[in-house]
């Protein structure tokens, strides 16, 4: 069985590659690409891709799928199928389910039922510290033997300084990166948005910038005395900029991330109590917004995920200091992304490195890519089409999003996961 | 004026209509017999999730004098202890036939979270650290009543600002109807340069001081705010003694103030710490002037949104 892609942009940042032309791919797998490939014989598929790019899947650093555990808002089946649909063929998911992962048995479970039921790659992350209680480790040698790629206490900033030191050390012992949620929690209790102009218009308690660049800076300092790597997930305020850039200058070994909601939307958003537009990190201002596009521009920040939360009307439709943190958004990565390029501030391939190389980088695993012989993961993309966000479209269990109702621009067509063809 | 949620959202004009509304209503409550038909046959409900003396009192004196029915309710011994959630509870109060939600709660931005979802007027009776609509609104029938006018004014309150909804609402309330507002108080209870923004109404017209001098020199109007040690379980503030030295007002501000200036409280007072003792007895001591006009503002606001509809 061969399928080739004709006359489309090929795009493949671990190549370098950036061809109009063909992909052949043969039971599977990549088997070549070049400006024409003929082929003839029985039993092939060709498929135009005139006008579209062509790239080997993306790959998610930060989604939750809430299995086990809070299967109501969404579960491994759903959360990967909503990533099918945005061209994210590999995810790796936070551990804050319900239990946390903590455990090789939950580990194990979670990579059982991707087995059973997922659409795409799922790469489990383990919490740092035991209950992600921020007290004692958790057993590292026995998550990565499971199957963990990554450690993270995820919601919570390890605050212990010794014990994050700790951390880090050990994690040397078994190449287990490292993922911060950089808040430092005595700066932002009881916070819910972003502090400044529409926080004293709500009335609601703020959380200042501080507490973000305070953890952005402690964690870059044990980077640098651990020569630990730390990645540093969804940076969304300008007062880290100096400090990336000190941090780049001295060689600290580091990656750092963001989110298109940081780069797409503002404050603003929340105002009239508006629930959907209320995450953790917040969302900031216009001002901070500009910042992260020009840490992008500068290669400061150089991974893109989506932090994807779902949440049910259980726990958004209630009043705004009730309601939980966080938006859906693996399906909707690819085209507000792609907003960048639009806006001249990233070309398609650097864009493509920070959403397929980097993260599969930062998780020490080989990319999607088009070379010889790997798995076929592969996306075709519209970047002209323009639709409109509505529940229908989204194919998460949870619709918490403020893109509902909006028109974006850029739409997943086809992806081609090994033998399996999805068009959309 | 679809529902009363905040000042943010009301015009000077509309703030106007129901001061002078409140005004011509006041003469109702001085009869032998203060009660109207006007709003006979209306239900409304109070839905108070925190603690309320004046404010709740005051809204049911004033939809009796209407001849409103009220329905009262409290958190305590209702099926919100059963886990229902205040949505839920809302649209079963509404489908006993309630006309209007009159409500207190400790979570900003509940009452317009109801609004959304009702189609019957809501009243913000205080939310949080956000606003307290009404409260702003007697504070201004007050002082218009007593001065003669809105405009020009310099207002001082003094206090822990950041979490006073009546603080909020007076800021922009007074700021709406012409007048400049100068706030006092220990510094991390104070608006930060961000939130000013926000409360900077008018280009010059709101000041943070981190000096209650400053706040109060030729001052018309002081509006001293209730001081809580604790908030959240943080203590803001080292001790009551140290606040009451240094932020409380005593005789001595006097000299500072205008001559015939007001004094104010939104209440409940801890006197000894935000109002030393003696200012009880300073003539031009409005507070208990403030709960009567309370029931004026609320009458208008409930006639206003019930009447024509």
């Amino acid at each position: 069985m061969r399928i080739v892609l004709k006359k489309g942009r090929l795009l493949d940042p671990t190549l370098g590659l950036d061809l109009v032309g063909d992909l052949l791919i043969e039971d599977g797998k990549i088997k070549g690409f070049g400006r024409e490939i003929i082929v003839s014989g029985e039993d092939i598929e060709v498929i135009d891709c005139h006008g579209k790019l062509v790239f080997p899947g993306v790959v998610d650093i930060h989604v939750h799928l809430r299995e086990p555990g809070e299967e109501w808002k969404e579960d491994i089946e759903s959360g990967t199928r909503a990533a099918l649909y945005g061209g994210v063929l590999r995810v790796a998911c936070m551990p804050n389910t319900k239990p946390v992962n903590d455990s090789p048995e939950v580990t194990a479970y979670i990579l059982k039922r991707a087995r059973e039921r997922a659409w795409v790659t799922v790469y489990p992350i383990a919490c740092i510290t035991k209950g992600q209680e921020g007290k004692e480790l958790t057993e590292f040698g026995r998550l990565k033997k499971a199957g963990v790629v990554a450690l993270s206490d995820d919601g919570k900033w390890v605050a212990n300084s010794a014990l994050m030191k700790r951390a880090m050390l050990y994690a040397k012992n078994f190449d287990l990166p490292i993922i911060s949620h950089c808040e430092d929690p005595t700066l932002s209790y009881k916070g819910q948005i972003n502090e400044g102009k529409i926080s004293a218009k709500l009335g609601l308690k703020g959380i200042p910038p501080s507490a973000e660049t305070i953890a952005v800076l402690r964690d870059l300092v044990l980077a640098k005395e651990t020569g630990t790597s730390v990645h540093l997930a969804h940076l969304s305020v300008k007062e880290n900029l100096p400090f990336l850039r000190w941090a780049k200058e001295e060689g600290i070994p580091f990656t750092a991330e963001t989110c298109p909601h940081y780069f797409t939307f503002t404050e603003k958003e929340v105002e009239g109590y508006n629930t959907l537009a209320k995450v953790n990190p917040p969302l900031r201002t216009e001002e901070d917004l500009e910042a992260i596009k020009l840490a992008l521009k500068e290669g400061l920040i150089e991974v893109i995920a989506s932090d994807h939360a779902p949440h049910s009307p259980l726990e958004k439709e209630v009043e705004f200091e009730l309601a939980s943190f966080g938006m859906i958004g693996v399906q909707f990565l690819l085209p507000l992304s792609f907003n960048l390029v639009r806006e001249g501030l990233l070309s398609e391939l650097k864009l493509l490195e920070y959403l397929i190389t980097n993260p599969a980088r930062v998780l020490k695993i080989e990319p999607p890519s088009f070379k010889e012989g790997v798995k076929a993961e592969v996306c075709v993309f519209d970047p002209e089409e323009r639709y409109t966000v509505t529940e229908d479209l989204i194919q998460s269990k949870s619709k918490n999003t403020p893109l509902l109702g909006r028109e974006i621009q850029g739409k997943i067509k086809t992806v081609i996961v090994g033998e399996k063809r999805f068009d959309f | 004026m679809k529902h009363l949620l905040d000042i943010y959202s009301l015009s000077s004009e509309t703030i106007k209509e129901i001061l002078d509304l409140a005004e011509n209503l006041k003469e109702i409550l001085e009869r032998p017999i203060p009660k109207v038909p006007t709003l006979r046959g209306k239900l409304v409900l109070l839905l108070f999730y925190e603690p309320s003396t004046r404010t709740k009192f005051s809204f049911e004196r004033a939809c009796k004098v209407l001849s409103a029915d009220t329905l009262s309710f409290s958190a305590k011994g209702s099926s919100l202890e059963k886990g229902e959630t205040i949505l839920d509870t809302v649209k079963n109060l509404y489908a006993l036939g309630v006309n209007l939600v009159i409500i207190r709660h400790s979570l900003s931005g509940t009452p317009h979270f109801l609004a959304k979802h009702l189609k019957i007027p809501v009243v913000n009776a205080g939310d949080g650290i956000h606003e307290h609509p009404t409260q702003a609104l007697l504070d201004m029938l007050t002082v218009r009543e007593k001065l003669g006018t809105l405009s020009d004014l310099k207002v001082a309150i003094v206090g822990d600002i950041k979490h006073s909804r009546v603080a909020h609402s007076d800021i922009l309330g007074f700021q709406k109807m012409g007048s400049k507002v100068y706030v006092a108080g220990p510094a991390h209870l104070l608006p930060d340069p961000k939130e000013a923004e926000f409360f900077e109404v008018k280009r010059g017209c709101f000041k943070v001081c981190y000096k209650v001098e400053e706040a109060l020199k030729e001052a018309d109007v002081v509006i001293a705010l209730r001081i809580q040690r604790e908030r959240h379980g943080e203590p803001y503030i080292p001790t009551l003694q140290e606040y009451a030295e240094n932020f409380g007002l005593s005789p001595k501000h006097l000299e500072l103030i205008k001559e015939k200036a007001l004094l104010m409280h939104p209440g409940p007072i801890n006197w000894g710490v935000e109002l030393s003792y003696e200012m009880e007895q300073y003539p031009f001591q409005v507070i208990l002037e403030q709960v009567k006009n309370g029931v004026a503002i609320r009458m208008a606001v409930l006639l206003k949104l019930l009447s024509g509809d």
